[in-house]
């Protein structure tokens, strides 16, 4: 028969959740070593037995009191949805605090499974567990496996189904909390029993538990019936008073206080230890990598090798990207006419995504080092080693992930890096981490500073980049501090943190982190910015030149025609316009000829006429075809060409510059330009940068086509680094403040909506204002502290 | 000789056994839910580059507290000589 039931895998984080979920629907799903990384609930099908299986990756929790966030969330869909099964999945080999949760769900009364998972690592400790026992004993079905080569998975399937085929019923466990306790929830329990409002989502004795441990949400459900809660209330507070009196503790801790010893009778009985052996190998790892002293110089030296190999590994993949889609340019100019249409895919499309593509070797082996650090355990000693330093600046130890994530190592994202913010508890400190995570250097940005490093800098590349991570850890902190002593104001938090013991991260695990992450990347180039790109393009194209400045260009190159044919030296060779277009296609073919090194080209090309004058100009600007011999007819004609050409070239660039101030983004650009100016960016600059507001990335494929519009030589793409480099209005200090603003101003647009969706409107139009001004006020000390002490050109 | 003291005061790998947990509200929950309950046997694994926090093992697992979480933790030891 044909039935439907969902099952909710549930279980302390880093227990195994993803692992298992991952091995029972094979479908694709983070997987790390880090306490809390999914938060949100993930859904999987499977057919198992004539049974459609819903599975549901709940967030990791410790227990169900629903204080943060991801209890909130795991518990709300308990009740809510109230799936057929509970499958806790709990690790083997940290059996004591795992059953815990697995405590609770019992006095929830869920129908449950317990996945006993790690035994393999248990094993590996000399941590024997009687799992029949232990199911006895908990009147719980136990099934032992090791998610991570698929064991037990199919028996786990099997014992679901069979439950879920019996239709069970929940049944709440009842444990003993002392007597004192034990009478309060009694009474309790009979009153919301009793009740008119009592609604039957919760067992009562659950909630009348929650009411003595003092769960707000609980409390506030109650409060629906006035008379109820105020009754309730009174029986709490005289039992608080008493066991407060008796025994100086709050009911909350008595309450936690039994459960584990509840846990621990039930553990003794069956977990065997052959010996104790309680330096393990993780621990060992630990007393070097988290050394006092040579911990932080092994961290600093980790995070510096990533740099390396990020970038040595992904050079030649990068290059490879380049040519690919400089290839693609070059088939679409032979394809398409030259005109709007050309330019619009060739400077708008290609560039523009093209721009963003080509870094995606770089960001994913970024993402992969990331992936390591994660999976093997290493973050949380990261968080573990930096908690007192960020604690200084009103942030938290795991504030350090969303930091990592967006960029922190370089090369990450913004958009999961505020998302992972949900694993801090406290508001504040979450509002305040989401606020300077844009700050960091995505992977959206490196395009950015490698072609203004490529410009600038090239000798100290890999050096660079670790300053400018250094910078933006430095700007980060110290917003935080000013945010969390103004805006934000508040206490901190308790670290209380789970180091996951080391594990080697299987290379299917890493695979699928780094590719997630790097397709997020992907999905944005593929759609926000290929729209960006466009509607760039048609803000820097339209409405275009008008036709007096058309006509005023095309005055001054008839005179500059006019003015070199009649030259005498001139005419005596090149007599009216046709021998002039005669004499440019030639100039061409040699050029293109001498690039290739076709000397057949060149003899044939040495029959036409104008050809001893066309050698001539390279004999001059060269000193190539030195065996002839020009008389000075010859050598002055072909001077007053080289003339000719380079007049003729100024003036296209004075045209499409002109051209691109004619259009609404050359407007924008302008209007701009008062209050940039201090900073020493012009109109182009501009223009990229309020395009970067779509995404950073923009920036570099904007400055592109602002400095290459209209000029398609397909044989002479021109870097753009180059072509900076050549720029007489760009220096070292211009570049190096645009890389600092292009740090610091607004996040991109995905980011502000991934902010407000975390927090609220007001936050997300205060990160934008805030990073603004943060980014004009160090770029405006930069670029004016640099020229005052003689750093620019 | 058995003394009582508090975490905080602890050497590295010193062990012990919890006796009390002397704070309430958000703090107590969290110190408590991670297993840190009266009758547990703890040993200090180490402490970070700053001192702080400090990294325990318990129940088969490493938690790490900060120094002024560690204050409210009474730990029964062996006190030397
Ligand atoms: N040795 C061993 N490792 C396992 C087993 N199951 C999972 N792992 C590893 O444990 C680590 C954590 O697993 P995850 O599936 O990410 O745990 P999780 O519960 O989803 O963690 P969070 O999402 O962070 O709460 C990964 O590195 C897994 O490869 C197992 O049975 N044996
Ligand atoms: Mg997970």
């Amino acid at each position: 028969m044909e039935r439907e039931i969902t099952i909710a895998l549930s279980g302390n984080p880093n227990s195994g959740k993803t692992t298992v979920f991952n091995a029972i629907t094979g479908a694709r799903q983070q997987i790390a070593n880090y306490p809390g990384v999914t938060v949100e609930k993930k859904f999987g099908h499977i057919r198992h037995k004539d049974s459609d299986i819903e599975v549901v990756d709940l967030p990791g929790t410790y227990s169900l009191t629903a204080y943060s966030l991801e209890e909130i969330v795991a518990r709300d869909f308990l009740v809510n949805e109230r799936p057929d099964l509970v499958v806790d999945i709990v690790d083997a080999s940290n059996l004591d605090r795992n059953l815990y949760l697995a405590v609770q769900f019992m006095e929830l009364g869920i129908p449950l499974i317990i996945a006993l998972n790690m035994v393999d690592v248990a094993e590996s400790r000399d941590i024997i567990i009687d799992h029949r026992q232990l199911s006895a004993l908990l009147e719980v079905p136990v099934i032992p496996m090791v998610a991570r080569s698929n064991k037990g998975i199919q028996e786990l399937l099997d014992k679901a189904v069979e439950i879920t085929g019996n239709d069970p019923q929940w049944r709440p466990a009842v444990i003993s909390y002392g007597m004192d306790i034990d009478q309060g929830l009694n009474k309790i329990e009979a009153i919301i029993k009793t009740s008119k409002v009592y609604d039957r989502k919760y067992p009562a004795r659950w909630r009348a538990l929650k009411c003595l441990e003092g769960d707000s949400q609980i409390k506030e459900l109650l409060k629906r019936d006035p008379d109820l809660g105020e009754k309730i209330d009174g029986i709490c507070r005289k039992i608080f008073k008493h066991i407060m009196d008796t025994l100086e503790e709050e009911p909350e801790g008595i309450i936690a206080d039994h459960r584990y010893g509840y846990i621990t009778g039930i553990t003794k009985k069956t977990v065997k230890r052959k010996i104790e052996s309680r330096l393990n190998l993780s621990d060992k790892i630990d007393r070097v990598l988290t050394n006092r002293i040579i911990g932080p110089l092994i961290m600093m030296a980790l995070l510096y090798s990533i740099y390396v190999f990020t970038f040595s590994a992904s050079e030649a993949p990068v290059i490879w990207f380049e040519a690919f889609f400089d290839l693609l340019k070059r088939a679409t100019v032979s394809v398409i006419p030259e005109g709007n249409l050309q330019s619009l895919i060739v400077s708008g499309v290609i560039d523009g995504v093209g721009g963003v593509l080509g870094f995606v070797p770089l960001i994913m082996f970024m993402f992969f080092s990331i992936a390591i650090m994660e999976d093997s355990g290493y973050m949380a000693r990261v968080a573990y080693m930096l908690d007192r330093v960020l604690r200084w600046f009103g942030l938290h130890g795991n504030s350090v992930m969303p930091l990592v994530i967006s960029g922190g190592i370089s090369g990450g994202c913004a958009v999961p890096g505020v998302m992972a913010a949900r694993t801090l508890r406290d508001p504040k400190e979450r509002i305040a981490t989401i606020l300077v995570v844009p700050f960091m250097n995505c992977g959206a940005k490196l395009p950015v500073y490698a072609v203004l490093i490529a410009a600038f800098f090239v000798e100290h590349k890999a050096r660079m980049l670790f300053i400018l991570t250094l910078l933006s850890w430095a700007f980060a902190l110290f917003a935080a501090k000013i945010i969390r002593s103004t805006v934000l104001k508040g206490p901190k938090t308790p670290f209380v943190m789970e180091l996951p013991p080391y594990r080697l991260p299987t290379l299917k695990g890493l695979l699928i982190h780094t590719w997630e992450r790097t397709w997020q990347y992907i999905k944005k180039a593929g759609t926000v910015i290929l729209g960006f790109s466009i509607i760039l393009w048609l803000m820097m194209t339209f409405p275009g030149p008008s036709v007096e400045q058309s006509n005023f260009f095309g005055d001054q190159r008839k005179q500059l025609e006019r003015s070199f044919l009649t030259s005498p030296d001139v005419r005596k060779l090149v007599k009216d316009e046709k021998d002039l277009a005669e004499l440019n296609g030639l100039y061409n073919s040699y050029v293109q000829a001498m690039k290739k090194n076709d000397t057949a080209l060149l003899d044939n090309l040495s029959t036409r006429p104008l050809s001893f004058l066309v050698r001539t100009v390279f004999f001059l600007e060269s000193g190539k075809f030195s065996g002839q011999e020009a008389d000075g007819n010859h050598l002055n004609a072909a001077a007053r060409y080289i003339n000719y050409l380079r007049e003729m070239i100024d003036t296209d660039v004075r045209e499409q510059q002109a051209a691109l101030k004619g259009t609404i983004a050359g407007w924008i650009g302008q209007r701009l330009e008062t209050i940039t100016r201090p900073l020493g960016f012009d109109y182009r600059t501009n223009i990229a940068l309020v395009g970067g507001f779509a995404a950073k990335e923009v920036v570099i494929s904007t400055m592109g086509t602002a400095y290459s519009l209209g000029v398609v030589d397909p044989d002479e793409p021109g870097s753009l680094s180059e072509r900076l480099r050549n720029d007489p209005g760009w220096d070292p200090l211009l570049a190096f403040t645009l890389i600092i603003f292009t740090m610091l101003y607004v996040p991109c647009i995905i980011t502000v909506i991934m902010i407000r969706k975390e927090s609220s409107w007001s936050w997300a139009g205060f990160s934008i204002v805030f990073n603004l001004v943060v980014a004009y006020l160090v770029s405006l000390v930069i670029r004016q502290g640099g020229l005052f002490l003689g750093l620019g050109v | 000789m058995k003394t009582v003291i508090k975490m905080r005061e602890m050497s590295d790998n010193q062990e012990g056994i919890i006796k009390k947990i002397s704070t309430t509200g958000e703090m107590g929950r969290r110190i408590r839910e991670m297993g840190v309950v009266p009758d547990t046997w703890i040993q200090i694994q180490g402490r970070a580059p700053l001192k702080d926090p400090v990294a325990i093992k318990i129940r088969d697992y490493i938690l790490t507290l900060r120094n002024n979480e560690a204050d409210h933790i009474l730990v029964e030891i062996d006190e030397p000589g």
